[in-house]
C-alpha cells in the first residue's frame, strides 16, 4: 500500500545526482547556487522519508537546520556574486582565472 | 492511490531538477526550481510532514527564489552560449553514480522491510505540534547555534554588497 523507502531514497538520489552534475558542468554561478539548492533539497526529502518511516520527528527538525543554511548559504552566495560581478563584471567561471595569468 | 501521487510528484521533481541544470537562460533555471519546490512540497503533504510542506513554499518559494530571480534580473546575464569545459567528466561522474543508485534499487527488492512505528502517536498530537516541542525541548541548543548562523550571513551579506561601506571607513 504504502510507498516503499527505497522509491524515496532513489528519487533523492537522482536529485542530489543532477545537482552534482549541475555544479560541474554549468559556468554560470547563479546556476551553480541553484544546483546546490537542489543538492540541499535532495538531503531534505531523505530526512523527511525517514522521519516518516521510523516515526521520529528529528528527521523534520533537521530539515529546519538544512533550511537555515540554504538561507545563510544564498543570503552570502548572492552577495559574493554581486560584489564578483561588481569587479569582474562577469559570473562566469571560466572567466575568473585570474591566478592562472 | 499513494503510488500515484508519489510517482506524479516523483516525474515532475526529477523532472525539473533536470532542467534546472540543463536550460540555459538562468530565469528558466530559477522557475523550473520553483516548481520542484512546489512539488517537494506535495510530496511533504504526501509523508504526513505538513508543516515542513508549509515552510518549503514559505521560505524556499517565497523567500530564496525570489532573491535568486532578483540578483539574475539585478545583473541582467544574458544566457550561457555553452556548458563549463568539465562535461564530459561531469557526464561520466552522474552516469556511474546513477547506475550505482540504480543497482542498490536492485538490492534493497531483497532488504528487510523497515519497521513502522506506532502510527496512532503521531496522529494524536498534530505535525507541527511534535515539531515544536522536539525543536524547544531536545533540539533547543541547536535552535540557537541556527539563529547566530543567520546573523552572521545577514551580516555578512551586507557587508559583502554594499559598496562604499569599506572605502567609507578607511
Amino acid at each position: 500500500m504504502t510507498v516503499p523507502l527505497s522509491y524515496y531514497l532513489v528519487l533523492s538520489g537522482f536529485v542530489f545526482l543532477t545537482g552534482v552534475v549541475g555544479v560541474l558542468i554549468r559556468r554560470n554561478i547563479i546556476v551553480i547556487l541553484l544546483s546546490v539548492e537542489l543538492m540541499l533539497n535532495a538531503t531534505n526529502i531523505n530526512f523527511v522519508a525517514f522521519s516518516e518511516y521510523f516515526h521520529q520527528v528529528a528527521g523534520q527538525v533537521f530539515v529546519f537546520f538544512a533550511l537555515t543554511v540554504a538561507a545563510a548559504e544564498v543570503a552570502v552566495g548572492l552577495a559574493i556574486i554581486i560584489a564578483l560581478h561588481r569587479t569582474n563584471s562577469s559570473i562566469y567561471i571560466d572567466e575568473l582565472n585570474l591566478l592562472k595569468r | 492511490m499513494d503510488h500515484i501521487f508519489f510517482f506524479y510528484f516523483a516525474a515532475v521533481i526529477a523532472g525539473t531538477s533536470v532542467l534546472v541544470v540543463a536550460l540555459r537562460n538562468p530565469v528558466y533555471s530559477a522557475l523550473a526550481l520553483l516548481i520542484m519546490f512546489f512539488h517537494v512540497a506535495g510530496l511533504y503533504v504526501t509523508l504526513h510532514a505538513e508543516f515542513l510542506a508549509a515552510v518549503q513554499i514559505v521560505v524556499y518559494a517565497g523567500a530564496i527564489l525570489v532573491l535568486y530571480l532578483f540578483v539574475v534580473m539585478l545583473l541582467s546575464i544574458r544566457s550561457e552560449e555553452r556548458y563549463h569545459n568539465q562535461l564530459p567528466v561531469a557526464g561520466l561522474l552522474g552516469v556511474t553514480l546513477c547506475t550505482e543508485v540504480l543497482l542498490l534499487l536492485i538490492q534493497s527488492r531483497t532488504a528487510p522491510a523497515v519497521p513502522r512505528g506506532s502510527a496512532e502517536a503521531a496522529a494524536e498530537t498534530g505535525n507541527t505540534e511534535m515539531i515544536g516541542e522536539a525543536l524547544y525541548s531536545t533540539y533547543l541548543f541547536p535552535f540557537e547555534v541556527a539563529s547566530l548562523i543567520l546573523l552572521v550571513a545577514m551580516i555578512g551579506a551586507i557587508i559583502l554588497a554594499k559598496k562604499d561601506i569599506i572605502e567609507t571607513t578607511e
